[in-house]
Protein backbone atom coordinates (compact mmCIF):
# COMPACT_ATOMS: atom_id res chain seq x y z
CA UNK A 1 0.00 0.00 0.00
CA UNK A 2 1.66 3.25 -1.09
CA UNK A 3 1.76 6.07 1.41
CA UNK A 4 -1.15 8.51 1.10
CA UNK A 5 0.49 11.67 2.48
CA UNK A 6 -0.23 15.14 1.10
CA UNK A 7 2.58 14.94 -1.48
CA UNK A 8 1.46 11.52 -2.66
CA UNK A 9 -2.14 12.76 -3.00
CA UNK A 10 -1.01 15.81 -4.95
CA UNK A 11 0.93 13.52 -7.27
CA UNK A 12 -2.09 11.24 -7.80
CA UNK A 13 -4.24 14.29 -8.55
CA UNK A 14 -1.65 15.67 -10.99
CA UNK A 15 -1.45 12.38 -12.89
CA UNK A 16 -5.23 12.08 -12.94
CA UNK A 17 -5.80 15.61 -14.25
CA UNK A 18 -3.06 15.43 -16.86
CA UNK A 19 -4.59 12.21 -18.24
CA UNK A 20 -8.00 13.76 -19.00
CA UNK A 21 -8.38 13.90 -22.79
CA UNK A 22 -10.92 16.74 -22.84
CA UNK A 23 -8.88 18.95 -20.51
CA UNK A 24 -5.83 18.40 -22.72
CA UNK A 25 -7.89 19.32 -25.80
CA UNK A 26 -8.82 22.61 -24.14
CA UNK A 27 -5.15 23.29 -23.37
CA UNK A 28 -5.61 23.23 -19.59
CA UNK A 29 -2.47 23.57 -17.47
CA UNK A 30 -2.24 22.51 -13.84
CA UNK A 31 -0.60 25.42 -12.02
CA UNK A 32 -0.91 24.36 -8.40
CA UNK A 33 -2.31 21.39 -6.49
CA UNK A 34 -2.44 20.02 -2.96
CA UNK A 35 -4.35 20.01 0.30
CA UNK A 36 -7.75 20.41 -1.31
CA UNK A 37 -6.78 23.40 -3.47
CA UNK A 38 -6.24 23.33 -7.23
CA UNK A 39 -5.32 26.07 -9.70
CA UNK A 40 -5.79 25.33 -13.41
CA UNK A 41 -5.49 27.72 -16.35
CA UNK A 42 -6.86 27.61 -19.90
CA UNK A 43 -5.71 29.70 -22.88
CA UNK A 44 -7.97 31.78 -25.13
CA UNK A 45 -8.53 29.93 -28.41
CA UNK A 46 -10.60 30.97 -31.45
CA UNK A 47 -12.16 27.48 -31.55
CA UNK A 48 -13.69 27.96 -28.09
CA UNK A 49 -15.42 31.28 -28.85
CA UNK A 50 -19.11 31.47 -27.99
CA UNK A 51 -20.01 34.84 -29.49
CA UNK A 52 -18.20 35.63 -32.74
CA UNK A 53 -19.25 39.29 -32.48
CA UNK A 54 -17.16 39.77 -29.34
CA UNK A 55 -14.66 36.89 -29.46
CA UNK A 56 -15.59 35.95 -25.89
CA UNK A 57 -14.97 32.33 -24.83
CA UNK A 58 -18.13 30.18 -24.57
CA UNK A 59 -19.51 29.62 -21.09
CA UNK A 60 -19.29 25.88 -21.75
CA UNK A 61 -15.50 26.01 -21.98
CA UNK A 62 -15.42 27.93 -18.70
CA UNK A 63 -17.68 25.19 -17.24
CA UNK A 64 -15.20 22.52 -18.35
CA UNK A 65 -12.37 24.45 -16.68
CA UNK A 66 -14.39 24.88 -13.46
CA UNK A 67 -15.45 21.22 -13.39
CA UNK A 68 -11.89 19.98 -13.94
CA UNK A 69 -10.49 22.37 -11.33
CA UNK A 70 -13.13 21.43 -8.73
CA UNK A 71 -12.55 17.71 -9.36
CA UNK A 72 -8.79 18.20 -8.97
CA UNK A 73 -9.31 20.02 -5.66
CA UNK A 74 -11.43 17.10 -4.39
CA UNK A 75 -8.87 14.46 -5.38
CA UNK A 76 -6.06 16.43 -3.75
CA UNK A 77 -7.95 16.78 -0.45
CA UNK A 78 -7.20 14.51 2.48
CA UNK A 79 -9.74 11.73 3.17
CA UNK A 80 -10.95 11.47 -0.45
CA UNK A 81 -10.30 8.52 -2.81
CA UNK A 82 -8.17 9.04 -5.91
CA UNK A 83 -11.20 9.62 -8.10
CA UNK A 84 -14.42 11.60 -8.03
CA UNK A 85 -17.53 12.44 -10.07
CA UNK A 86 -19.58 15.63 -10.20
CA UNK A 87 -22.97 15.45 -8.48
CA UNK A 88 -23.92 19.02 -9.25
CA UNK A 89 -22.19 22.20 -10.27
CA UNK A 90 -23.54 25.74 -10.38
CA UNK A 91 -21.67 28.42 -12.27
CA UNK A 92 -22.30 32.17 -12.03
CA UNK A 93 -21.00 34.27 -14.88
CA UNK A 94 -20.04 37.70 -13.56
CA UNK A 95 -18.57 39.21 -16.70
CA UNK A 96 -17.25 38.12 -20.12
CA UNK A 97 -13.62 36.96 -20.09
CA UNK A 98 -11.41 39.33 -22.11
CA UNK A 99 -10.56 37.75 -25.50
CA UNK A 100 -6.90 36.79 -25.84
CA UNK A 101 -6.32 36.35 -22.11
CA UNK A 102 -5.78 33.12 -20.14
CA UNK A 103 -8.51 32.17 -17.68
CA UNK A 104 -7.25 30.93 -14.31
CA UNK A 105 -9.54 28.97 -11.98
CA UNK A 106 -8.83 28.33 -8.30
CA UNK A 107 -10.94 25.68 -6.56
CA UNK A 108 -11.10 24.88 -2.84
CA UNK A 109 -12.55 21.68 -1.45
CA UNK A 110 -13.77 23.15 1.86
CA UNK A 111 -15.59 20.21 3.39
CA UNK A 112 -15.54 16.43 3.00
CA UNK A 113 -17.97 13.92 4.48
CA UNK A 114 -17.81 10.13 4.12
CA UNK A 115 -19.55 10.38 0.75
CA UNK A 116 -19.61 13.99 -0.44
CA UNK A 117 -17.03 16.70 -1.09
CA UNK A 118 -18.11 20.36 -1.22
CA UNK A 119 -16.21 22.70 -3.50
CA UNK A 120 -16.07 26.40 -4.39
CA UNK A 121 -14.16 27.97 -7.27
CA UNK A 122 -13.41 31.39 -8.74
CA UNK A 123 -12.06 32.21 -12.22
CA UNK A 124 -10.16 35.32 -13.34
CA UNK A 125 -8.49 36.63 -16.46
CA UNK A 126 -5.65 39.20 -16.36
CA UNK A 127 -7.85 41.51 -14.27
CA UNK A 128 -7.55 39.95 -10.83
CA UNK A 129 -9.98 42.43 -9.26
CA UNK A 130 -13.29 41.28 -10.76
CA UNK A 131 -13.87 37.52 -11.21
CA UNK A 132 -15.07 36.20 -14.57
CA UNK A 133 -17.07 33.40 -12.97
CA UNK A 134 -17.59 31.54 -9.72
CA UNK A 135 -18.74 27.99 -9.07
CA UNK A 136 -20.15 25.88 -6.25
CA UNK A 137 -20.59 22.15 -6.42
CA UNK A 138 -20.92 18.78 -4.73
CA UNK A 139 -18.72 15.86 -5.79
CA UNK A 140 -18.63 12.19 -4.83
CA UNK A 141 -16.10 11.31 -2.14
CA UNK A 142 -16.99 7.69 -1.49
CA UNK A 143 -15.91 4.55 -3.32
CA UNK A 144 -18.02 5.69 -6.27
CA UNK A 145 -19.87 2.34 -6.38
CA UNK A 146 -23.20 3.73 -7.56
CA UNK A 147 -21.64 6.17 -10.02
CA UNK A 148 -20.25 3.51 -12.31
CA UNK A 149 -22.15 2.82 -15.51
CA UNK A 150 -24.55 0.00 -14.72
CA UNK A 151 -24.36 -3.14 -16.84
CA UNK A 152 -27.96 -2.43 -17.76
CA UNK A 153 -26.95 0.92 -19.24
CA UNK A 154 -24.07 -0.63 -21.14
CA UNK A 155 -26.06 -3.41 -22.79
CA UNK B 1 -57.47 34.66 -50.05
CA UNK B 2 -53.68 34.32 -50.02
CA UNK B 3 -52.36 30.89 -50.99
CA UNK B 4 -50.22 29.24 -48.29
CA UNK B 5 -46.49 29.19 -48.98
CA UNK B 6 -45.14 26.00 -50.59
CA UNK B 7 -43.80 23.64 -47.90
CA UNK B 8 -40.37 23.51 -49.54
CA UNK B 9 -39.99 27.28 -49.29
CA UNK B 10 -40.93 27.29 -45.61
CA UNK B 11 -38.58 24.43 -44.76
CA UNK B 12 -35.69 25.95 -46.65
CA UNK B 13 -36.15 29.30 -44.92
CA UNK B 14 -36.25 27.76 -41.43
CA UNK B 15 -33.39 25.32 -42.01
CA UNK B 16 -31.23 28.08 -43.48
CA UNK B 17 -31.91 30.34 -40.49
CA UNK B 18 -31.05 27.53 -38.04
CA UNK B 19 -27.87 26.64 -39.93
CA UNK B 20 -26.71 30.29 -39.85
CA UNK B 21 -27.44 30.53 -36.13
CA UNK B 22 -25.65 27.32 -35.11
CA UNK B 23 -22.82 27.77 -37.62
CA UNK B 24 -22.05 31.16 -36.11
CA UNK B 25 -20.80 29.73 -32.82
CA UNK B 26 -17.28 28.25 -33.14
CA UNK B 27 -17.38 26.34 -29.82
CA UNK B 28 -20.60 24.50 -30.77
CA UNK B 29 -18.99 23.36 -34.03
CA UNK B 30 -15.81 22.36 -32.19
CA UNK B 31 -17.77 20.13 -29.79
CA UNK B 32 -19.63 18.68 -32.80
CA UNK B 33 -23.13 19.58 -31.58
CA UNK B 34 -25.85 19.45 -34.26
CA UNK B 35 -29.47 20.65 -34.03
CA UNK B 36 -32.43 18.87 -35.55
CA UNK B 37 -35.64 20.81 -36.16
CA UNK B 38 -39.27 19.65 -36.10
CA UNK B 39 -41.36 22.75 -36.66
CA UNK B 40 -39.94 25.13 -34.08
CA UNK B 41 -38.81 22.32 -31.73
CA UNK B 42 -35.09 21.67 -31.52
CA UNK B 43 -33.22 18.56 -30.42
CA UNK B 44 -29.47 18.80 -29.92
CA UNK B 45 -27.16 15.86 -30.64
CA UNK B 46 -23.63 15.49 -29.31
CA UNK B 47 -21.92 12.69 -31.25
CA UNK B 48 -19.38 10.84 -29.11
CA UNK B 49 -15.72 11.63 -29.75
CA UNK B 50 -12.50 10.68 -27.92
CA UNK B 51 -11.74 14.33 -27.18
CA UNK B 52 -14.91 14.56 -25.04
CA UNK B 53 -13.68 12.01 -22.48
CA UNK B 54 -13.22 13.15 -18.90
CA UNK B 55 -12.51 9.85 -17.20
CA UNK B 56 -10.40 7.55 -19.41
CA UNK B 57 -10.78 4.63 -16.96
CA UNK B 58 -14.57 4.22 -17.25
CA UNK B 59 -14.56 5.86 -19.89
CA UNK B 60 -17.06 8.67 -19.36
CA UNK B 61 -17.83 12.02 -20.99
CA UNK B 62 -16.22 14.99 -19.19
CA UNK B 63 -18.61 16.78 -16.80
CA UNK B 64 -17.59 20.02 -18.43
CA UNK B 65 -18.65 18.69 -21.83
CA UNK B 66 -22.02 17.74 -20.40
CA UNK B 67 -22.40 21.25 -18.94
CA UNK B 68 -21.33 22.84 -22.22
CA UNK B 69 -23.74 20.64 -24.19
CA UNK B 70 -26.69 21.59 -21.97
CA UNK B 71 -25.76 25.27 -21.89
CA UNK B 72 -25.41 25.39 -25.67
CA UNK B 73 -28.80 23.71 -26.03
CA UNK B 74 -30.38 26.32 -23.72
CA UNK B 75 -28.73 29.29 -25.45
CA UNK B 76 -29.62 28.05 -28.92
CA UNK B 77 -33.24 27.42 -27.87
CA UNK B 78 -33.57 31.04 -26.71
CA UNK B 79 -31.75 32.45 -29.74
CA UNK B 80 -33.79 30.24 -32.07
CA UNK B 81 -37.07 31.53 -30.63
CA UNK B 82 -35.91 35.13 -31.25
CA UNK B 83 -34.67 34.31 -34.73
CA UNK B 84 -37.85 32.40 -35.56
CA UNK B 85 -39.96 35.51 -34.93
CA UNK B 86 -37.67 37.67 -37.05
CA UNK B 87 -37.49 35.22 -39.94
CA UNK B 88 -41.14 34.14 -39.97
CA UNK B 89 -42.34 37.77 -39.96
CA UNK B 90 -40.04 38.29 -42.98
CA UNK B 91 -38.05 41.02 -41.25
CA UNK B 92 -34.92 39.13 -42.16
CA UNK B 93 -34.11 36.86 -45.11
CA UNK B 94 -32.09 33.86 -43.84
CA UNK B 95 -29.87 34.04 -46.91
CA UNK B 96 -28.88 37.54 -45.90
CA UNK B 97 -28.00 36.73 -42.29
CA UNK B 98 -24.44 37.74 -41.50
CA UNK B 99 -22.57 38.08 -38.21
CA UNK B 100 -23.76 41.71 -38.27
CA UNK B 101 -27.48 41.15 -38.88
CA UNK B 102 -27.81 38.03 -36.68
CA UNK B 103 -29.74 38.82 -33.49
CA UNK B 104 -27.38 38.99 -30.51
CA UNK B 105 -27.11 35.83 -28.40
CA UNK B 106 -28.48 35.71 -24.83
CA UNK B 107 -25.82 35.85 -22.09
CA UNK B 108 -25.69 33.20 -19.37
CA UNK B 109 -26.19 34.62 -15.88
CA UNK B 110 -25.98 31.30 -14.05
CA UNK B 111 -26.22 27.64 -14.95
CA UNK B 112 -26.69 24.64 -12.63
CA UNK B 113 -26.17 21.08 -13.80
CA UNK B 114 -27.37 17.92 -12.02
CA UNK B 115 -25.24 14.93 -12.97
CA UNK B 116 -27.65 12.01 -12.74
CA UNK B 117 -25.60 9.25 -14.40
CA UNK B 118 -22.16 9.04 -15.98
CA UNK B 119 -22.11 10.19 -19.60
CA UNK B 120 -21.38 6.99 -21.51
CA UNK B 121 -19.09 6.88 -24.56
CA UNK B 122 -21.90 7.23 -27.08
CA UNK B 123 -24.11 9.94 -28.61
CA UNK B 124 -26.10 12.23 -26.30
CA UNK B 125 -29.28 14.19 -26.93
CA UNK B 126 -30.79 17.25 -25.26
CA UNK B 127 -33.88 19.40 -25.38
CA UNK B 128 -34.46 22.75 -23.70
CA UNK B 129 -37.69 24.25 -22.43
CA UNK B 130 -38.04 27.99 -21.93
CA UNK B 131 -39.87 28.22 -18.61
CA UNK B 132 -40.14 31.96 -18.71
CA UNK B 133 -38.93 34.55 -21.16
CA UNK B 134 -39.31 38.19 -20.25
CA UNK B 135 -37.93 41.31 -21.86
CA UNK B 136 -34.64 41.12 -19.92
CA UNK B 137 -34.43 37.73 -18.24
CA UNK B 138 -35.19 34.17 -19.27
CA UNK B 139 -35.30 30.93 -17.30
CA UNK B 140 -34.57 27.69 -19.15
CA UNK B 141 -34.59 24.00 -18.19
CA UNK B 142 -32.66 21.39 -20.15
CA UNK B 143 -32.77 17.58 -20.14
CA UNK B 144 -30.13 15.30 -21.63
CA UNK B 145 -30.26 11.58 -22.29
CA UNK B 146 -28.42 8.87 -24.20
CA UNK B 147 -30.06 5.52 -24.94
CA UNK B 148 -33.42 6.00 -23.26
CA UNK B 149 -35.41 9.23 -23.38
CA UNK B 150 -36.79 8.47 -19.91
CA UNK B 151 -33.38 7.93 -18.30
CA UNK B 152 -31.75 11.34 -18.09
CA UNK B 153 -27.99 11.45 -17.54
CA UNK B 154 -28.04 15.18 -16.82
CA UNK B 155 -30.52 17.98 -16.24
CA UNK B 156 -29.89 21.70 -15.89
CA UNK B 157 -31.56 24.98 -15.14
CA UNK B 158 -30.19 28.37 -16.08
CA UNK B 159 -30.92 32.07 -16.18
CA UNK B 160 -30.08 34.25 -19.14
CA UNK B 161 -29.87 37.95 -19.92
CA UNK B 162 -31.74 38.65 -23.15
CA UNK B 163 -30.18 41.05 -25.66
CA UNK B 164 -31.97 44.39 -26.01
CA UNK B 165 -34.25 44.19 -29.04
CA UNK B 166 -33.49 47.67 -30.30
CA UNK B 167 -29.84 46.84 -31.05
Amino acid sequence: MPEQGPDRKAEIARQFIEAIPHSRELGMRLEEIGGGVAVISMPWDARFVGDPKTGVIHGGAVSALMDTCCGAAVISAEKTPGQTATLDLRIDYMRPATPGQRIVARATCYHVTRSVAFVRAVAHDDDAEVPVASAAGAFTAGSGEDRRPSTEAIS
Amino acid sequence: MKRPEPVGVIKQRRDAALARLVGGVPYISWLGIAFERKGDELTATLPFAEKLIGNPMLPAIHGGVTAAFLESTATMELAWQMLWDVVESKQLDPEEITAETMPRLPKTIDFTVDYLRPGLPRDAYARARVVRSGRRYASVQVEAWQDNRGKLFAAATGHFLMPSRDG
